[in-house]
């Protein structure tokens, strides 16, 4: 029952106290952890959209300077001139000086036929004609072409560039082939760490060049489609189950879109890392403030338990004391109820006697008779008389006093209290005072209570046939009186005896001891400025040693 | 030594009887009286030289007796007796003046000892000794 009330106390105390601290601290840690990770995260992404804003513009910039120069190139030439193959390889050469990104170049009228053509192709290219090939019309449209990646013949990955040139009256287009390596080193740039990817697709979602990880080259990527994409975008999106930064921007001249792809576990190590310290922070405190509740809420509890015993007991002393008082008062009556015919028994005796003395009977037959039943009924008076003096004596003693006290009689006194008992039991009682012992300022009634108690308890311990040993000493060294009480009864368990004095401890049967016999005692001579030792051996017996300061 | 004159207070029929009696056999002027109020008109008639005064009666009571006997005979030697030996009434009545206090049963001996201490301060206390 109190066990399960301080079980409860202490779960309220330490449950109370955790979530008192741990809450704010998870509160503190899980805010703190979030606005750094929203704040480092659009760091992430804005990096990521800087990087393929970056290279769609180098991207862009290398189309613009391949068409500038084709534009250049037709428009400083009369289609006359470019028609001679010779020239046209000339100039050609003078181009691939600066740039090796042409593969080759070619004239082509109106009507789609090769007039001229330069580079490593020609028995195939030569007499191509390109009338019906979608770029063609494309370029007849627009004036300028820049188509997507192929093979082609070459079987290497390249794409061409187409400008339609008008001149005079006549229509012609100058078409170069340039090698997508140029693409590829740009591309390259922007894969970045050892997961990183970067790609660019066309607007039906086919690789423009190769990337690293995402697929290969002219088929669809394994990256979600962003050929619808416009602007520069930044976004987390899931591929093949794991979550990908992807950042995207569009490549003006082609319509291409560059796709930049970053495993997040590389880019955001920092903050994994700051997570992770944060956890570990979060879970150090938790620890440490859990050790700190407990102990604090143990050694707490350890509090209260030993001010609730304390009370139970004081108060118990209280009770008893007010008991001992009452029974003081009841037994104050009955002796002065009894002393008062007791009285008139003595003097009607003493009468008789008078009279025995008085007349001339002593020729009387009965007279000794007389004499002898008078003197027994004295005698017997003196006795009762005994009785009810120590019962006045025992009814003064419960008003507390400090008064000189002969500790061996006190002793003695109580001994007589429990003569009959002990007789009873075959218990023998011996003695061993020390001879002049001295006197002590001291409460005899008290000392008789503490007495009384230990010597029940080794009556109660025997049980029959034994032997109690009491011995008083005088130890001039502290100038102190030592009463060692040694029963040969079963002795105290080790177990228990530093529970003894515990107030409620008992091990006689229910309703047969209170439990509190000694630790009023032990209240009772700590009060009275002594101490009481109890020293037992299973099997042996138990010796209670009680010191008390001479005062 | 004199005689002595000698009042018993005692509400105890019994007692107060057989102890005037067996004092009359010592040779002991005594008398008898059962209660405070008689015990006080008593005194103011006769001379007496001790008072044995029981501390419990009904009425006056011993202690409220022996300090009315006080105000109007100072000299009056007054032994308390009483079955009860509570530590106050005797205080109380040696306070008030009593010369002894003894509790009940009383050896007459003992008593009769009393009554002549008792009998030897009044002599004293009246400078006659």
């Amino acid at each position: 029952m109190e066990e399960k009330y301080y079980k409860k106390l202490w779960w309220e105390i330490i449950l109370a106290t955790l979530s008192f601290s741990v809450i704010p601290l998870f509160v503190l840690g899980i805010v703190i952890y979030q606005q750094f990770s929203v704040s480092y995260t659009a760091k992430i992404m804005d990096s990521l959209k800087t990087l393929a804003e970056n290279r769609c513009s180098s991207v862009d910039l290398f189309f613009e300077e391949r068409l500038s120069q084709l534009i250049s190139l037709a428009n400083t030439h009369s289609v006359e001139k470019l028609k001679d193959e010779d020239y046209l390889n000339k100039v050609f050469n003078i181009i691939q000086t600066r740039s090796k990104s042409f593969l080759d170049l070619g004239v082509i009228d109106h009507e789609g036929n090769h007039l001229a053509y330069v580079g490593p192709y020609y028995n195939i290219l030569k007499g191509v004609n390109y009338k019906n090939e979608d770029w063609f019309a494309a370029v007849m449209t627009t004036g300028t072409y820049i188509s997507d990646v192929f093979m082609g013949f070459r079987k290497i990955p390249h794409f061409i560039i187409a400008v339609m040139v008008r001149e005079k009256n006549r229509i012609w287009i100058l078409r170069a082939t340039i090698d997508s390596d140029i693409l590829e080193n740009i591309v390259r740039a922007a894969q970045l760490g050892k997961k990183g990817d970067a790609f660019i697709i066309n607007r039906e979602n086919i690789l423009q060049t190769a990337p690293r990880f995402s697929g290969k080259l002219l088929e669809h990527p394994i990256t979600p489609d962003f050929a619808a994409a416009s602007g520069t975008q930044a976004e987390e999106l899931p591929v093949q189950g794991q979550d990908n930064l992807f950042a995207t921007s569009v490549i003006k001249n082609k319509k291409w879109v560059m796709v930049i792809r970053e495993d997040p576990k590389e880019q955001l190590t920092p903050l994994l890392r700051a997570r992770f310290l944060a956890a570990l922070i979060g879970l150090g405190g938790v620890l440490l403030i859990t050790i700190g509740a407990v102990f604090t809420t143990k050694s707490m509890m350890k509090e209260l338990m030993a001010m609730e015993r304390k009370k139970a007991l004081s108060d118990e002393i209280s009770i008893q004391s007010s008991k001992l008082a009452a029974l003081g008062k009841m037994a104050a009556g009955i002796a002065h109820e009894i002393n008062n015919p007791l009285a008139v028994i003595g003097e009607k005796a003493g009468w008789l006697k008078d009279l025995l003395n008085m007349e001339d009977i002593s020729h009387s037959q009965h007279l000794q008779e007389f004499s002898d039943t008078v003197a027994k009924i004295e005698q017997y008076v003196v006795r009762a008389k005994t009785v009810t003096h120590r019962l006045l004596g025992f009814a003064r003693r419960m008003e507390p006093v400090a008064e000189k006290v002969n500790i061996n009689s006190v002793m003695d006194e109580a001994i007589d209290f429990l003569e009959n008992e002990s007789r009873y039991r075959s218990i023998d009682i011996q003695t061993d005072y020390y001879p002049n012992l001295p006197l002590t300022l001291s409460d005899s009634g008290q000392l008789q209570q503490v007495f009384l108690n230990i010597l029940n308890n080794a009556i109660d311990a025997i049980g029959k046939d034994g032997e109690i040993l009491i011995k008083t000493k005088h130890i001039a060294k502290n100038n102190e009186i030592a009463i060692a009480i040694t029963d040969n009864g079963p002795g105290i368990p080790k177990d228990m005896l530093n529970k003894i004095f515990d107030p409620f401890f008992t091990t006689k049967e229910v309703g047969k001891g209170t439990g509190l016999g000694l630790s009023i005692s032990y209240g009772i001579i700590e009060k009275l400025g002594g101490r009481i030792m109890v020293a037992s051996e299973e099997g042996q017996g138990t010796t209670f040693t009680i010191y008390l300061p001479i005062r | 030594m004199d005689k002595f004159k000698v009042l018993v207070v005692d509400d105890e029929e019994d007692f107060l009887e057989t102890i005037v009696k067996r004092l009359q056999t010592r040779k002991i002027d005594v008398t008898g009286v059962d209660s405070g109020i008689k015990a006080l008109s008593i005194i103011d008639d006769r001379d007496f030289d001790v008072v044995i005064l029981d501390v419990k009666m009904p009425g006056l009571d011993g202690i409220e007796t022996l300090r009315e006997i006080k105000k109007k005979k100072p000299l009056l030697e007054v032994i308390m007796l009483t079955g009860h030996a509570s530590v106050e009434s005797g205080i109380q009545g040696m306070q008030l003046g009593a010369f002894d206090y003894v509790m009940k049963p009383v050896a007459l001996d003992e008593l009769l000892e009393k009554m002549r201490q008792a009998y030897e301060r009044k002599l004293i206390s009246e400078g006659k000794a």
